[in-house]
């Protein structure tokens, strides 16, 4: 019943430069007529954690009717583009054109893809992240793996490192833009989105999780709120 | 005098039994915040934390607990406890045992 799908969009860069991408596709029911759910991905670190949960909210909502599309977007998942040429500001106006291309009318924000939400497509930010939470923690990481290996750094030599020279955090590749607007990024929460936070959905957030997990009540709960506020009356 | 003076022992008792009842019951709640968070970042059931003793190993015992996810629970410790934790603050000492990243949470609550 519920079908998915990889395509390819083609994200239009300044100068006429294009990168070719994916998206992962899941169909939706006509009783949702064209509503189409952008998917911003968790970033970095979390991602990877918060992949499975992804798709497993995906496939919640295209069994309750309601397409979904989540694009890679430069430098992010199976993209070949260097993560390090990339900057958050240049994202933000990547998932405005993705949103277009594929055809998305409403966005879910997923932790610190809350950074790069489009301000006009009506939707939800799940748990939206700071910047500066997400480089606290990649930060600390990489403080951490240095100890052990004998080898003091601190966070303030590494944020100087970050914003001049760009910085490799927990095996991410920052280039010095990103490193300093993540310093900085707060959640893009326009008046066309909503917060949907943990407690909403019950139990705990899995980009905690020291290994990747999933939780289909979660993701039930999260497909059922989103669904729900866009069932046709 | 000897009166006043075993009346000001006894006025100094109250507060302070008070006070430690208080301290109990923020040791207690820091004690439940604390073993939460490790549910959450191991993965773990509510049960099989709360046997988690003072003697119970973390990092080096646990092999969920690389530096990526002693990384997250102590960022996780900032945000839930409300405090700061400086690079200088993690040692092995304190991510060794449970007693030990009780002992500090406490410590960091208390400076608060």
């Amino acid at each position: 019943m519920t079908s998915l799908g990889i395509s390819q969009w083609t994200c239009a860069r300044g100068q006429g430069g294009t990168s070719k991408e994916l998206a992962l596709q899941f169909d939706g029911e006509p009783e949702f007529g064209d509503h189409k759910l952008l998917i911003l991905p968790a970033l970095f670190d979390e991602a990877n954690k918060m992949r499975r949960q992804t798709m497993l909210l995906m496939r919640e909502l295209s069994a309750a009717g309601l397409a979904s599309a989540l694009p890679d977007l430069p430098g992010m998942n199976e993209s070949l583009a260097p993560l390090s040429d990339q900057s958050l500001s240049q994202w933000r106006d990547d998932a405005a054109t993705t949103a277009d291309q594929l055809g998305a009318t409403h966005v879910l924000a997923i932790r610190g893809g809350a950074l790069i939400a489009p301000a006009t497509l009506h939707g939800w930010h799940y748990a939206p992240a700071s910047g500066a939470r997400l480089l606290r923690n990649m930060l600390r990481s990489r403080i951490l793996a240095a100890k052990e290996a004998g080898r003091a750094e601190t966070t303030a030599q590494l944020g100087e490192m970050g914003r001049n020279d760009g910085i490799e955090l927990a095996g991410w590749r920052f280039g010095a833009e990103m490193f300093g607007e993540l310093q900085h990024a707060e959640p893009a929460i326009s008046d066309q989105h909503t917060v949907i936070e943990q407690a909403d959905l019950g139990g705990a957030g899995l980009w905690l999780r020291a290994e990747a997990g999933e939780d289909i009540a979660q993701a039930k709960a999260l497909a059922a709120l989103i669904t729900n506020a866009l069932m046709p009356q | 005098m000897i009166k006043k003076a075993g009346t000001e022992t006894g006025s100094e008792m109250m507060p302070d039994a008070e006070q430690q009842t208080a301290s109990e019951i923020a040791a207690t709640k820091i004690d439940a915040d604390l073993k939460q968070i490790l549910c959450d970042v191991l993965g773990l059931d509510v049960d099989e934390v709360a046997d988690f003793d003072e003697d119970t190993g973390l990092f080096g015992h646990l092999p969920e607990l690389d530096s990526m996810a002693v990384a997250g629970l102590l960022t996780e410790m900032e945000d839930r406890l409300d405090i700061i934790i400086e690079d200088e603050d993690v040692d092995g000492e304190m991510l060794e045992t449970y007693g030990g990243l009780l002992g500090f949470a406490q410590t960091k609550v208390a400076e608060r």
